[in-house]
């Protein structure tokens, strides 16, 4: 906004030029949630970014205290809402391996399987979400198609779309049918022709092109310096994946590619995803494989699980067993723990502190989304109003994780 | 995994002689390094700096709290190392008047999870450039991961239709807050069941 009006630039022939200030959000819909970005503009070009967080925030570590472990367990849903298994993942990791849990092989597979479906939901949201917020409106409606098979695969498993509740303490909550597992094995096979589809539509697209190639560069030392994981740091040559570098589950089993960018811009990211979603395709018919050969329980049947339906008819051990769990809860060894999975936005963790008793002393909740989005003043610093779209979309926030 | 953290934790142990002796420990595959809050900023630099840690990602800052203690909360901070494939765990007491060196400097990652210790526990950081609330309300009063920070707050929110703007009100419930205990009462959980306090007839005790 120019004020020289009065100013005297009649004598000194220049203006003076105050920076604008605008607020971006929170109820714009390319702040992918409710974010309030205070933007200070010269011109059209961002000179400081000052994200305003917390307008999500539900306290869920608070909360967390006064819970069981297993009544914590469907908080996690409500994180990242876009792929809520992965965080039900790392909450499961922190107490068996605190309370030293063996889980057995096919529910650590149903894990795996289920995990990478995540991904995909994810993934699916992102790419055509961020190509949404660049200007085109046909990706995510194929996107949520397929989102929407997905969904239905949850809820199969589980019966619900959204907050499953599905991976428990030792294992998964019940087996998968067998019909489902076809399924699902069908659903690979049409999935990667959408996936040329959307291929088609933007990889090659002119307008995607020049609104994400060379926006939102990341370098290596970036990466180091506002601790970036996932698709951020893989998408500018690193080949960083937990997956990978620090297997759990029964990862290391299984035979998949960690797709790597080139330039670390917005372009290599999307292209990192596309191609992380024919990764995690192969991953599930892998395990949809191994799952058909290898028949067997998915729960550690000790004190965290509830004993097996039809065992509760006939025994009051059982019966007794399954009130207690459900009441009291199972106790968790006293100590510290930091589980972190892969999560599809990167790495995502939780600090358990546990003092021995039925509710956990402490978690500490780390989100990938949060640290990325702390980096926004440093990545969108001299770019145009326009890109922060762009950059906010391809950092993958999600402000159920962000804000806790 | 473990052979290589203990390496590790020989490897530090040797080249920061200052630490105490039982400094690192591990458990359950995880290496902890229990230092001085005085010797934060340097200890962070070595693990940046030195070739054979290069912990240069900072993963988690967070703090614990203990009521009962008199160096009340427990500072942790976690690193991890892509170079090594390495984590680190690094923690330290602290008592409630003290405030903690910002490490922002060397890791510019640690500005919002101070900010967020700040916010949560009411922990000062001295050379944060921007120590503002991040998580809770503008204006918000009070601490609410401090253990004795009630779980239902102290205000609550609601839009006034006279008004025509939203209002804070002290929370106000409709039904006392439920804190299910559901301990077994011979394994020391502290409650009294309803209708034992009659029958004592004085405080406490219960059973």
């Amino acid at each position: 906004m120019m004020d020289g009006s009065a100013s005297g630039d009649v004598l000194t022939k220049e203006q003076k030029i105050r920076n604008f200030n605008i607020n971006f959000g929170p109820q714009h819909p390319a702040a992918h949630g409710v974010l309030r970005m205070v933007l200070e503009l010269d011109g059209e070009v961002v000179e400081r970014a000052d994200p305003h967080i917390g307008l999500l925030h539900r306290g869920t570590e608070k909360l967390m205290e006064s819970r069981t472990y297993l009544q914590n367990l469907p908080y996690f849903d409500r994180l990242d809402y876009v792929a809520p298994m992965n965080q039900e993942h790392a909450w499961c990791l922190a107490i068996e391996r605190l309370a030293g849990i063996e889980v057995p092989r096919r529910g650590s597979m149903i894990r795996v399987l289920y995990s990478e479906i995540g991904r995909v939901l994810n993934h699916l949201l992102n790419v055509t979400t961020q190509a949404m917020d660049v200007g085109a409106l046909t990706p995510p409606l194929w996107g949520f198609e397929e989102r929407e098979k997905l969904m239905i695969f949850y809820e199969r498993a589980c019966g619900a779309r959204l907050h499953s509740a599905y991976f428990r303490p030792g294992g998964v909550h019940q087996d998968l049918p067998p019909d489902l597992i076809d399924d699902i094995e069908a659903w690979t096979e049409t999935f990667p022709r959408v996936l040329d589809d959307i291929d088609t539509l933007l990889t090659e697209n002119r307008i995607f092109k020049q609104r994400n190639a060379d926006i939102g560069v990341v370098t290596e030392e970036d990466i180091q310096n506002w601790a970036f994981s996932g698709v951020m740091v893989r998408g500018s040559g690193l080949a960083w994946d937990l997956r990978r570098a620090q297997p759990y589950e029964c990862y290391n089993e299984f035979d998949f590619q960690i797709p790597v960018g080139k330039n670390g811009d917005c372009y290599d990211r999307y292209l990192c995803r596309m191609a992380e979603m024919r990764e995690s395709t192969k991953i599930i018919r892998q395990a949809i494989e191994k799952l058909r050969r290898e028949p067997g329980d998915v729960l550690a049947r000790g004190k965290v699980a509830p004993p097996p339906r039809a065992e509760m008819k006939t025994s009051m051990e059982a019966l007794i067993h399954h009130f207690k769990l459900y009441t009291e809860g199972f106790r968790v060894p006293a100590g510290e723990i930091y589980a972190a999975v892969e999560a599809p936005k990167g790495e995502f963790g939780v600090y358990l502190v546990a003092d021995g008793t039925n509710k956990p002393y402490r978690a500490k909740i780390r989100a990938p989304g949060y640290l990325h989005l702390q980096a926004m003043d440093h990545v969108a610093k001299g770019h145009l109003l326009a890109d922060v779209a762009a950059i906010i979309g391809t950092m993958d926030i999600v402000f159920g994780e962000v804000d806790r | 995994m473990t052979e290589a953290l203990s390496q590790l934790a020989a490897h530090i142990g040797l080249k920061r002689p200052d630490l105490a002796e039982d400094a690192c420990s591990i458990a359950h595959d995880e290496l902890t390094v229990k230092i001085g809050l005085s010797d934060l900023f340097e200890f962070v630099r070595f693990l940046k700096a030195d070739p054979a840690c290069q912990f240069t990602t900072l993963v988690d800052i967070t703090a614990v709290d203990h009521p009962e203690r008199v160096k009340r909360f427990d500072m942790v901070y976690h690193f991890l190392s892509m170079w090594q494939n390495q984590r680190i765990r690094v923690k330290f007491e602290l008592r409630e008047d003290e405030m903690v060196p910002s490490i922002t400097e060397l890791h510019p990652s640690a500005g919002w999870f101070e900010r967020e210790v700040f916010d949560m526990f009411g922990i000062l950081f001295s050379g944060h450039p921007d120590l503002r609330r991040i998580l809770t309300d503008y204006g918000f009063r009070g601490h609410p991961l401090r253990k004795d920070f009630p779980t239902t707050g102290y205000t609550e929110v609601r839009y006034d239709e006279a008004l025509k703007r939203v209002v804070y009100e002290p929370v106000n419930l409709v039904q006392e807050y439920r804190q299910f205990d559901f301990m077994s009462p011979w394994e020391g959980a502290e409650y009294i069941l309803p209708g034992d306090d009659k029958a004592q007839g004085e405080k406490g005790g219960g059973q």
